[in-house]
């Protein structure tokens, strides 16, 4: 049994002009010590796709539908006083911009310890005890004396690792990171993901991380799922997502990405704009910006169908496989022969 | 001391060829922290730029790289003289616009543009497209208002918009279409230069891949030169045809596209280097990045001699923390500011920390 279950997840929002589709039937399932990672355009549903797991969408205007099994029990049913025993104990969430998720005008001591008094019967010495202990794992320096202060008195980098220690404080089960690195330089991200790596293999929890960036994917996630307007159109594991990729989209977020390793006179666009969500195509969401467009595209909307000869790899495409095989080793060759050339 | 030597290097390093379009040297620019009310007293500065000399040649693409906070926007908009520089000099098309008055500087706007970070930002909110790309040419007094609404909607379909969305407001249209319009307004005049500061840094890939395409085909097509400001290595390689590297107010290193990602001499730029992750599962988890410790220092109170020494796994007491190094010439106007610059790339991480060779000669 995974850690958590994912079925036909639905978040529909009612607003004036009608109702947003923002996640519009997920299916996906983690066991304990993957990482999950979630890549999509802005828009496509990934951020709401956690919020609607951890329950922190305004009931107000919300519908959802289908199941989130987590250790069997549905977090979707459940009422808010068994959700806030879960949240912030067995599931945890980084937030993506460190700067606004702390509260200002609390000492980050007092906010570290709040999480843990919470969920957990100890006094206040405890708690503070185990608050900088969290901070000097995820590496604050000088911990004693910064437990006291500000998130002002913090730096960018800094803010995301109290963030991370404020995750991490009641041993999480399941740790959702919302873009954790979006806001950070290259070298503060670096550390940062350093850091996550490190705590998963020390407390072996499952990691959701949610980003767009297809670097940090590759190199922290174990299986991959691909969003794009409301819909999972490929999933799979990560070395069959990247050297088999079978989705039209997936091959525009390679190809579209400058990249170190390979020498691109020219980046492959997706050309268009992603759709509105509250009237979304008809047939493959995809159809309109897809260079391989058929008319059944434009008709039923594919489902994900598992990819011959790959395990638990499944896309959601009416290309042919033959053509799709020849397309992506096309596009995955052309960046080896450059890289070499590069 | 270093500023003479930085001076003399770039001019071994660097020999005139008669085409650049612009040279900067050792720009200066520091904001007064000041302390009283009625009474002013300057109590300190914050050094944002701070002896920073380039030049760029007609028709390339110097890029900047730098993490927030290194100076690099600062540093363009003293270029653009929209920050009075505190000190150094601006040459731009042969003439020196340092000290030029504003009525001066009007004409010379029209040949240098700039294109900004947020499209959500830049864009007047309550201003139609037409206006805010006609804006400049009115400015300008170039054409009749017929040749002005005909050339606005010639512009909106080079940078690959509708030209019959000239009436529309910035809100309705998407981020990737408002960077387009930034791209026109920019073009309007018929610039030579384009300073691009982080003009994809807001955008998905996806969408940052078709502005990209737009600004180097632009360049194809009308010759432009653009000064280009990323914080992401690989937009910057991309474009680029030659890099600056900055650190917190100064050039750390300074080479071809190639060498630079190639042979990167300075610690700071294999540092940055090592810390870009690859997507590919099977080379990217290879990878070992060089984690450098800590954030950048304040500009308010920068280290002294080299200001990377706190953060450098080649550090050497008694050398980097005494004396600053100069912008060592390392062959083919390649320059890196370091004593003791990488041997070779890629390197282990006992080799990083380790420098194997003496410093480079004073």
């Amino acid at each position: 049994m995974a850690l958590l279950d994912v079925r036909d997840l639905k978040t529909y929002f009612k607003t004036d002009d009608g109702i947003v589709k923002a996640v519009d039937g997920v299916t996906f399932s983690i066991e304990k010590g993957r990482t999950l990672g979630i890549v999509g355009e802005s828009g496509s549903g990934k951020s709401v796709t956690c919020l609607t797991i951890m329950g922190l969408n305004a009931k107000r205007n919300t519908i959802t539908t289908g199941e989130a099994l987590f250790k069997e029990q549905d977090l979707l049913g459940m009422g808010m006083r068994r959700l806030r025993q879960i949240r912030g104990n067995d599931i945890a969430m980084i937030f993506q911009d460190p700067m606004t998720s702390l509260n200002p005008v609390h000492k980050i001591g007092n906010q570290l310890t709040e999480a843990v008094l919470l969920h957990q019967d100890v006094t206040k010495k405890q708690a503070r005890a185990r608050a900088l202990e969290l901070l000097k794992a995820v590496g604050i320096p000088r911990a004693e004396r910064r437990v006291d202060d500000y998130p002002h008195q913090f730096s960018g980098g800094m803010r995301q690792r109290v963030m991370i220690a404020m995750a991490l404080i009641n041993d999480p089960d399941l740790l959702i990171a919302d873009e954790p690195t979006t806001a950070l330089d290259v070298t503060t991200q670096a550390q940062i993901l350093n850091l996550m790596n490190k705590l998963q293999e020390e407390f072996g929890s499952a990691i959701i991380i949610i980003t767009h960036d297809l670097g940090v994917v590759a190199e922290t996630a174990d299986d991959v799922l691909v969003m794009y307007a409301a819909e999972v159109v490929e999933q799979g594991p990560v070395n069959q997502i990247f050297s088999r990729p079978h989705m039209p989209y997936t091959w525009g977020l390679l190809g579209s990405l400058p990249r170190l390793d390979a020498e691109t006179e020219r980046l492959v666009q997706i050309t268009g704009q992603p759709p509105s969500l509250l009237r979304p195509p008809s047939g493959c969401r995809f159809h309109p910006r897809c260079p391989y467009v058929m008319d059944v595209c434009k008709q039923t909307d594919p489902p994900l169908k598992p990819v011959t000869g790959d395990i638990d790899h499944y896309a959601a495409c009416h290309l042919d496989e033959e053509t799709k095989d020849r397309e992506a080793t096309k596009l995955l060759a052309g960046m080896v022969a450059e890289a070499r050339t590069g | 001391m270093a500023v003479s030597t930085d001076a003399q290097a770039t001019e071994q390093a660097r020999p005139r060829t008669g085409n650049e379009l612009l040279i900067v040297e050792d720009l200066k620019k520091h904001f007064p922290v000041t302390r009283g009310i009625i009474f002013q007293k300057e109590i300190a500065s914050v050094k944002a730029v701070d002896g920073v000399s380039f030049s760029v040649r007609e028709g390339e693409t110097l890029g900047v790289v730098g993490e927030s906070g290194c100076g690099k926007s600062t540093m363009a908009r003293c270029v653009m003289r929209l920050l009075e520089p505190t000190g150094g000099q601006i040459i731009f098309d042969g003439r020196d616009i340092t000290k030029l008055s504003r009525a001066a500087m009007r004409p010379i706007r029209r040949e240098m543009m700039m294109i900004f970070q947020d499209p959500y930002a830049s864009l007047n909110p309550r201003k139609r497209v037409g206006f805010i790309v006609a804006e400049a040419l009115e400015v300008h007094k170039m054409g009749t208002d017929a040749e002005t609404k005909r050339r606005v909607q010639e512009l909106l379909e080079v940078v690959g918009l509708n030209p019959e969305h000239y009436n529309r407001f910035p809100h309705e249209f998407s981020g990737g279409q408002r960077q387009r319009i930034g791209v026109a307004r920019a073009l309007a005049v018929n610039p030579k230069l384009i300073v691009c500061d982080e003009p994809v840094s807001a955008l998905d890939v996806s969408v940052q891949a078709q502005i990209l395409n737009l600004l180097k085909d632009l360049q194809r097509d009308f010759g432009l030169t653009y000064v280009f400001i990323a914080h992401d290595l690989n937009v910057v390689r991309h474009i680029s045809d030659r890099v600056m590297v900055m650190y917190l107010g100064q050039v750390s290193e300074l080479a071809d596209r190639v060498t630079l990602y190639r042979e990167p001499k300075h610690p700071y730029t294999g540092a940055l280097l090592s810390a870009v992750p690859i997507p590919d599962p099977v080379k990217g988890r290879e990878r070992k990045p060089v984690v450098l410790e800590g954030d950048v220092p304040s500009p308010l109170n920068p280290p002294s001699a080299c200001r990377f020494h706190p953060r450098c796994p080649r550090f050497r007491e008694g050398h980097c923390d005494v004396e600053e190094p100069p912008l060592y010439p390392m062959g083919d106007g390649h320059l890196a500011k370091c004593h003791y610059p990488l041997e070779h790339w890629p390197l282990t991480e006992e080799e990083f920390r380790q420098p194997g060779r003496q410093a480079v000669a004073t």
